[in-house]
C-alpha cells in the first residue's frame, strides 16, 4: 500500500510538467507581446523595451520556459502584470475565501446528499425518491448561473432577505454556497441512490434478512458499509465541479476570491496570473484523485490485491 | 398428425406470433411513449424552428439601437413588473440596456446555441467514432497515442481547459473568424472528441471479441468491412447518448464563456452575452437577464429529458 501510495504521489509531477508545458504554449501562441502599444494606454518605446527586458518576454520562447519552470520548483509563479503583487501573494491571499466557499458547499452537499440518496433507494418509488430525482436532474441540469440569477432576483431583489453581492458575513454566504452546493448535491444524490439501489440487491442482504436480522442492522450494516464505496470516488469529480462552479459564482456574486481573480486575469490578459491559478486548479483537481485513489485502496482490499 | 396439417398449423403460428421488432424500433416505440422526452423534443423543434426562420420571426434588427440609451419594461401584464413607467407597446419583452430589442436578440441568440450545440458534436462524433474505432480494432501505436492524450485531457474539467484555450486565442487571428464561434466549434470539439473515442474504443474492445466478428473475420471480410457492417452499428447505442448529452453540454459550454465574458463576443447576440451585458443593470432593471437565463433553463432541461428519454428507451438498465 506505501508504495502504492508514494507511485502516485511522484505520478503527480509528470502530469503538473504537462500542464505546464501546455498552459504555457497556449499563453504564448496568443499573438504579440503583452505590453505591445495600446490605443488607450500609451506607453513610449523604452519603456516597452525595458518592461520586455524585464519579464524576459524578449528571450527565445524555449528560455522562457526553462525560466519559467525554474522558478516553478521554487514555488515563484512570477508578478502579475497587471496589480502590483506577485502572483502567489494574490493566491496567499484570496485563496482561503474560496477554499471557505468551497468546503461550506462540500459539507452542505454531503449533509443534504447522502440521507436524500439513502432514503430514495430505501423508499423507491415513495414521494422522497421522486423530490430527490428530480432535484439530481435540476441540479445537473440546470447551469448554475442561471439558478443564481434566479435566486438573486427572488431573495436578494424581490425579498430583501440577503445582500445581491459581496462577502464577509454569513448573510453573503447563504445565497453562494448554497448555489454552488446544488450540482455536488445532486451528483451525490444520484450516485448515492444507484449505488444504493445495487448494495439492496446483493445476496449478502438476502442472506443476512434470512438469517432474520433486524432490518436497521442490515441496513447499517451490510447495505451502508457497502454502498459508500461508489460514493468514496465521487470526490474526486466533486472537487472538480466545486473549483469550476466556484468561479462562476465568485463572478457571479463579486466574491474576493482567486476564482474570481481567475475570470478577472482572462479578461485582462494577465498571463502570469492565468498560469499561476489554473496550476494551482490542476494541482487542487490531482490530489482530489489521489486522495480518492488511496481511500478506494483503503476501504475495498479487492483493490490493492489487484494492485 | 399429417405433414399438410402440421404446415397448416405452422402457417397459422406465424401468423399469431408477434410482429418481429428490430432493436432499433423498440428503442423507438419506447422513446415515444416516453412524455417527458417527446416534450423536450417539441421545445427543441420549436428553438429550431426560431433558429431557421430568425430573420422572419424576429420583428427587429437585433443589433441595432432603438430606445437611445434608455432601457424599456416588457409590455407583458406582468406582476413582477408592474409599477414600471417605461412601456413601450411596440417592443414585446422591452429593449435592453443600451436599447436593442430583447424579443429579437432571444430569437437570434437562439441561432448561436443551436449551431453550437451541433457543429461541434458532430465533429465529435466524426474524429471520435473513427479513431476510437482504429485504436480498438487495430491497437497499437494509435491507441498508445488516444491513452495517452486522454490521461492529459481528463486531468481537468472541460471548462478549464475551455477557458485557457479562449483565454489565449481569442485574440489570435483564428479566434476573431465569425466573431468567436469558429474558435467555439474547434475548441468543444478539442475538449471533447476524447471522451467519445474512448466510449468507442471501449465498445469495439468488447465487440471484437464477439462470435460474429470471428466469424466475418473467419470467411475473409476485410477489416473496413468489419468495422463498418458489424462493429458500428452495435457500438452505436452508447454512442448516440454520449451525442444526445453533448449537444446541451456544448450549448452550456458556449453559455458559461460568454457570460464571464470570453465567448462570443459581442454584439453578436447569445444568450450568455445577453447575461454578461445585462449583469450590469441588473438590480435596477432585471429583464434584460431574467429572460436570457430562462431560455437557457428551458432548453437545457429540453434537451436533459430527450437524452434520458434515449437512454432508457436503447438500454432500459442503464436507468437510474
Amino acid at each position: 500500500m506505501l508504495t502504492y501510495v508514494v507511485r502516485r504521489v511522484l505520478l503527480l509531477f509528470p502530469t503538473l510538467f504537462v500542464v505546464a508545458v501546455i498552459v504555457f504554449a497556449l499563453a504564448h501562441a496568443a499573438p504579440g507581446s503583452p505590453f505591445d502599444p495600446n490605443p488607450d494606454r500609451p506607453l513610449p518605446p523604452q519603456t516597452v523595451e525595458r518592461l520586455n527586458r524585464y519579464y524576459g518576454v524578449d528571450r527565445p520562447l524555449y528560455e522562457q520556459f526553462a525560466m519559467y519552470m525554474g522558478n516553478l520548483v521554487r514555488l515563484d509563479l512570477g508578478r502579475s502584470l497587471v496589480q502590483d503583487r506577485t502572483v502567489a501573494q494574490i493566491i496567499g491571499q484570496q485563496f482561503p475565501v474560496s477554499a471557505q466557499l468551497g468546503l461550506q458547499a462540500l459539507f452542505l452537499a454531503l449533509a443534504i446528499a447522502l440521507p436524500l440518496g439513502v432514503i430514495s433507494a430505501l423508499r423507491q418509488n415513495s414521494a422522497i425518491d421522486h423530490g430527490g430525482i428530480l432535484l439530481a436532474t435540476l441540479g445537473t441540469t440546470v447551469p448554475s448561473f442561471v439558478v443564481a440569477i434566479f435566486a438573486i432576483y427572488l431573495f436578494g431583489l424581490n425579498l430583501g432577505l440577503v445582500p445581491l453581492v459581496g462577502w464577509g458575513t454569513p448573510k453573503h454566504m447563504i445565497l453562494p454556497t448554497a448555489i454552488l452546493a446544488l450540482g455536488a448535491t445532486a451528483f451525490l444524490t444520484r450516485i448515492t441512490r444507484a449505488s444504493m439501489l445495487e448494495a439492496i440487491r446483493q445476496d449478502y442482504v438476502r442472506t443476512a434478512r434470512s438469517k432474520g436480522l433486524s432490518e436497521q442492522t442490515i441496513v447499517v450494516w451490510h447495505v451502508l458499509r457497502n454502498a459508500m464505496i461508489p460514493v468514496a470516488t465521487i470526490i474526486g469529480p466533486a472537487t472538480a465541479a466545486l473549483v469550476t462552479g466556484s468561479f462562476i459564482i465568485e463572478w457571479f456574486f463579486a466574491i474576493p476570491g482567486i476564482g474570481r481573480e481567475f475570470v478577472l486575469s482572462i479578461n485582462r490578459r494577465d498571463y502570469p496570473l492565468i498560469m499561476g491559478v489554473y496550476l494551482l486548479y490542476a494541482l487542487i483537481i490531482a490530489v482530489a484523485n489521489l486522495v480518492v485513489d488511496i481511500v478506494y485502496g483503503l476501504i475495498d482490499p479487492r483493490i490493492r490485491v489487484s494492485k | 398428425m399429417s405433414l399438410a396439417a402440421a404446415q397448416e398449423r405452422a402457417a397459422e403460428l406465424n401468423v399469431i406470433s408477434r410482429k418481429q421488432r428490430s432493436l432499433w424500433q423498440d428503442a423507438r416505440y419506447r422513446f415515444v411513449r416516453n412524455r417527458a422526452a417527446m416534450f423536450g423534443l417539441v421545445v427543441i423543434a420549436l428553438a429550431g424552428l426560431l433558429a431557421i426562420f430568425a430573420p422572419v420571426i424576429a420583428p427587429y434588427d437585433p443589433t441595432a439601437t432603438f430606445t437611445a440609451g434608455g432601457r424599456q419594461a416588457p409590455t407583458l401584464a406582468d406582476p413582477f413588473w408592474a409599477g414600471t413607467k417605461y412601456v413601450d407597446p411596440r417592443y414585446a419583452l422591452g429593449t435592453d440596456q443600451i436599447g436593442r430589442d430583447i424579443l429579437s436578440r432571444l430569437i437570434w441568440s437562439s441561432r448561436v446555441s443551436m449551431v453550437v450545440g451541433f457543429v461541434p458534436v458532430a465533429i465529435v462524433f466524426l474524429i471520435g467514432v473513427s479513431v476510437g474505432m482504429l485504436a480498438g480494432y487495430h491497437g497499437g501505436w494509435i491507441d498508445q497515442i488516444l491513452m495517452r492524450i486522454t490521461d492529459v485531457v481528463y486531468a481537468f474539467p472541460d471548462l478549464l481547459f475551455l477557458i485557457i484555450i479562449f483565454a489565449t486565442l481569442r485574440t489570435h487571428p483564428i479566434g476573431d473568424l465569425m466573431g468567436g464561434l469558429v474558435l467555439m466549434f474547434a475548441g468543444i470539439a478539442i475538449v471533447n472528441w476524447v471522451g467519445m473515442a474512448r466510449l468507442v474504443r471501449g465498445q469495439v474492445l468488447s465487440l471484437k471479441e464477439k462470435e460474429y466478428v470471428e466469424a466475418a473475420r473467419a470467411i475473409g471480410a476485410p477489416a473496413t468491412r468489419i468495422m463498418s457492417r458489424h462493429l458500428l452499428p452495435n457500438a452505436l447505442g452508447p454512442v448516440v447518448v454520449a451525442v444526445a448529452f453533448g449537444i446541451p453540454s456544448a450549448m452550456l459550454a458556449e453559455g458559461t464563456l460568454s457570460f464571464i465574458g470570453v465567448g462570443i463576443r459581442p454584439p453578436t447576440a447569445t444568450w450568455g452575452v445577453m447575461i454578461n451585458e445585462g449583469y450590469q443593470v441588473f438590480s435596477t432593471s432585471p429583464w434584460p437577464v431574467l429572460m436570457p437565463a430562462a431560455c437557457i433553463a428551458m432548453v437545457m432541461l429540453a434537451f436533459t429529458f430527450v437524452g434520458d428519454g434515449i437512454r432508457d428507451a436503447i438500454d432500459p438498465r442503464m436507468k437510474i
